[in-house]
């Protein structure tokens, strides 16, 4: 039997739990003991007096039952002569978007709801924006609460009208008349709409069409090498588009690998081909390098790689998107880095340049959801923070090879008799970082060493003079600080970098750009009250006085290092004993 | 693909990214259907390899006889490692559901059990066969379902799921309790049982078996501890979930193969979980007992 996977949305109280609860009910598909458990439960906390509350079916969680709201997602199941169905009912509120949007990801077809009383809502507008985005054809649009307009044909044609006008990119809107409360053209036709010669909800549900996944040339993602003992090697993954067949040449992405399809194995035997959607194991004809993350594709039509994207982009988090900040993207079965060009808030959806640090295989959201989607990680939280969907490559990266130069670290390391290495020292203002830092560089220079310091007050006269000092200039601030002493590095010399830099992501970025033994974080430690004390450049009473906005410390927060390599504790230690220390560990790590 | 194909495709999806991106991952095996149905698409995710993964099974002391021989023979036909867990504090003070009452029974033995057993493994994945159909607070749950060093559950706020992208980081002591049977109901268990010829614990098929009335259940006598004041009757009964005997109600079926228990639940005017005592105990139980780290 055939499987849709639908979502209901719309504003908040346009009755999309109760649609629920009602069509389960109609078809006769509620369990006794889970009508007698909703019978109690709608005495008790229900909204409906005496009668059933069918929203308290699907708003599971106690904090909803509490608040009369929807707040995650809920999945029914349920199922007629016709169909089996997975109803995803969303949330309502504007707070809860993101949930919604996990609803849609996966949805077939899209059930938006809408009180007649009210029209089409700026919530309405944004679900249908959401439904359209996520790439959901099929919409039925529910005017509800038809029972409290008096069955006014006039007013649900307006609606209508007023929803098709937002001309969203839809194959099919089909509007129906609807009392949810009441059953009105729910399960079958109602009398009291005669003026509607349309189908109910759940006979569209039924006949609604269902997009297959779009046919083209192969591509089957690898999730897992499969390796039980040294004569088995295999690839595990999903077929994401076309057929698989035994012989098939494919090129293996990212690169210009090429093999063929040796065996197709499942534990019920070899397959000969293996269609879109199937989950199989892929063994190829040569022993070529293939890890996960790789997509085998149709060697004579294979997909683009690219490293710049345009996408749309939801932002699902609290803390805002801050351009430049490197976040994770998790894309088919590989996690890069990325940065995003546009700051975005809470909910918001935007188009954006999107940056990865690696060229992956893709093709557009359009073609292929599964190689044009992307979700997007805090590095630190872990937090799924937003979600993409790719409209097109910025920048084939094919055409950008990266230099492979002759002299390279190791030889300049070698000359130099000493390895590279950051020494980041961050901390408030007036903490003693460019003291301390200068008398590290002081020591080293003595010894010979190659060294150079970048100082932040320094370097905002000349390579950072267009940034000021809000958290997204900050950001940029320490990218810019962060590559330059990456290349610096390169060129071999110990770099001695002392900024502020309050966040830790900004940090972990700069830490990342260099190998794991060349980064040394100096947290030098110093309490607020103590270097509001000091106040060497007089700053703080410029900030308490609100002259300077945006300090940190003051108004603008400081991240402190949870594992930095040296804590110094200004308070304790003078700085030249601080700046002995400093020297010692970089000895320590063998730098120098 | 028809509706099961497509279910096993993306229940082997589910594994296999939970693996490749986890350090630590174990299969809690409750010795189920739905185990049962877990098991075999863990098997067909890492075939030809057996599943990196061992099974655990936080055991009760009252479970019911047949489950545990069930339980080794599986263990032993398929040469993986059990690990059985029986929480040394319930062991000591004989906790028990007559005399403790089944919400402290399941609270110690199994939520509290469960939770030492990934502690002492450090397990940082665990596989459950929980489905989203069975309960109103599972239905809201992801399949990727974060928990906290202190194994609770946020339900309020829960990580976005969006596409087939699975959010798998974790910091250390955290861990993601994976759920592969999220979209699967008790039907599509059953006839994927049917076509897979899966084996299952056989209280599932109608037999004769000695019952006695418990609040309104009917409940197994399935050894001597438990108390009695009258003489077991013989009726033809089988098991619509499993869990610990003394609360798991029997349902009256002459359901003896698998076609006949899809036949049955065609037919069936209650839900599964309608047997088990340990979900009524309060409304919106379930859910509490979840944020404390039951499975």
């Amino acid at each position: 039997m055939e499987l849709l996977r639908f979502i209901t949305c719309g504003s908040v109280d346009d009755g999309k739990s109760t649609l629920i609860g009602r069509l389960l009910y109609e078809s006769k598909l509620l369990y006794t003991d889970h009508l007698a458990a909703l019978e109690a439960d709608s005495k008790r906390v229900g909204t409906r007096g005496d009668d059933l509350d069918f929203a308290l079916l699907v708003d599971g969680l106690a904090a909803e039952r509490e608040q009369g709201i929807t707040i995650d997602v809920a999945h029914r199941f349920f199922a007629t002569e016709a169909r089996r169905f997975i109803v995803a009912d969303t949330p309502g509120h504007e707070q809860y978007t993101r949930n919604m949007v996990t609803g849609a990801s996966t949805a077939d077809a899209a059930v938006i709801l809408l009180d007649a009383r009210k029209g089409v809502l700026a919530q309405t507008r944004r679900h249908a924006h959401i439904v359209s985005l996520l790439g959901i054809r099929h919409v039925a649009l529910a005017v509800n609460k038809l029972d409290l307009v008096g069955y006014s044909k006039e007013i649900f044609d307006k609606i209508c009208g007023e929803f098709t006008a937002l001309g969203l990119d839809f194959a099919e809107v089909t509007c129906v008349p609807m009392s949810a409360t009441d059953g009105v053209n729910v399960v079958g036709r109602s009398e009291l709409t005669p003026w509607y010669d349309g189908k109910s909800l759940l006979q569209w549900l039924e006949s609604v069409e269902i997009d297959e996944a779009p046919d083209g040339p192969s591509r089957f993602l690898v999730q897992w090498v499969n390796r039980p003992d040294a004569d088995f090697r295999g690839y595990s993954g999903r077929v994401l588009r076309g057929t698989l067949r035994k012989g098939d040449p494919v090129r293996v992405l990212p690169g210009d690998r090429e093999s063929v399809v040796d065996r197709i194995v499942t534990m019920d035997g070899d397959l000969a081909e293996a269609p879109t959607g199937t989950s199989v194991t892929v063994v190829l004809a040569d022993e070529v390098d293939v890890s996960r993350g790789d997509v085998l594709a149709a060697a004579e039509d294979p997909p683009g790689t690219a490293d710049t994207f345009q996408a749309h982009l939801v932002w699902m988090d609290e803390s805002g998107l801050l351009p430049g900040r490197q976040y994770l993207a998790k894309i088919g079965a590989r996690t890069v880095n990325v940065t995003i060009e546009k700051p975005l808030q809470l909910n918001e959806i935007a188009v954006a340049d999107v940056h990865f640090d690696t060229p992956v295989p893709f093709e557009t959201y359009r073609t292929n959801r599964d190689l044009g989607s992307f979700v997007v990680l805090d590095r630190l939280t872990n937090a799924t923070v937003g979600a993409g969907m790719i409209d097109c490559a910025l920048r084939r990266s094919a055409n950008v090879r990266w230099q492979t130069l002759t002299v390279d670290k190791r030889a300049r390391a070698e000359r130099n008799g000493h390895r590279p290495c950051v020494v980041w020292l961050t901390g408030l203002s007036g903490a003693g970082k460019s003291t301390i830092a200068d008398l590290v560089e002081k020591t080293l220079h003595a010894e010979g060493r190659h060294t150079f310091l970048l100082d932040g007050d320094n370097v905002r006269h000349g390579l950072n003079s267009d940034l000021g000092f809000t958290d997204a200039d900050r950001v940029e601030n320490i990218r810019r600080i962060a590559e330059v002493a990456a290349l610096m590095v390169q060129a071999g010399l110990i770099v001695l970098v002392s900024f502020i830099s309050p966040f830790r992501a900004e940090r972990a970025l700069a830490r990342d750009l260099v190998e794991e033994n060349e980064f040394c974080e100096v947290f030098v430690d110093t309490p607020l009250s103590v270097a509001e004390q000091r106040d060497p450049k007089g700053l703080y009473a410029r900030a308490r006085r609100g002259e300077l906005a945006n300090f940190t410390g003051i108004d603008s927060p400081y991240e402190p290092p949870e594992n930095p390599e040296i804590r110094l504790d200004t308070t304790a230690l003078s700085p030249e004993v601080a700046a002995g220390v400093v020297v010692a560990k970089l000895r320590a790590l063998g730098i120098c | 693909m028809n509706h099961l194909d497509r279910l096993e495709a993306d229940s082997i999806d589910i594994f296999r990214e939970a693996v490749a991106e986890s350090e630590r991952p174990v299969l809690l095996y409750s010795i189920g259907k739905d185990s049962s149905v877990l098991l075999h698409l863990a098997r067909k995710a890492f075939y030809p390899s057996k599943p990196p993964f061992p099974l655990l099974h936080v055991d009760t002391t009252w479970k019911f006889r047949e489950m545990i021989e069930f339980r080794d023979r599986t263990a032993r036909e398929l040469g993986l490692e059990l690990i059985v867990h029986r929480n040394p504090e319930c062991v000591a003070l004989g906790i028990n559901p007559f005399d403790h009452g089944s919400a402290r029974h399941t609270d110690l033995w199994k939520t509290q059990g469960l939770r030492q057993a990934l502690d002492k493994h450090r397990f940082d994945v665990a596989f459950g066969g929980a489905r989203r159909d069975e309960e109103a607070s599972r239905a809201k749950e992801r399949v990727f379902s974060f928990r906290t060093r202190q194994h609770r559950w946020d339900p309020k706020n829960q990580r976005p799921e969006l596409w087939r992208l699975y959010n798998t980081r974790v910091a250390p002591g955290e861990s993601i309790r994976v759920f592969p049977l999220s979209n699967w109901t008790e039907l599509d268990v059953w006839c994927y049982v049917e076509r897979e010829r899966i084996p299952v614990v056989p209280l599932y098929f109608a037999k004769e078996r000695p019952v006695v009335d418990r609040d309104g259940a009917l409940i197994m006598v399935d050894d001597d501890r438990m108390p009695l004041t009258e003489a077991p009757r013989q009726e033809l009964v089988r098991f619509r979930t499993l869990g610990c005997y003394p609360l798991t109600g029997a349902v009256r079926s002459t359901a003896r193969t698998v076609p006949e228990i899809i036949e049955e639940m065609r037919a069936a005017t209650t839900s599964e979980r309608q047997g088990r005592v340990i979900d009524h105990d309060q409304s919106g139980s379930m859910e509490r007992k979840k944020q404390e780290g039951y499975f």
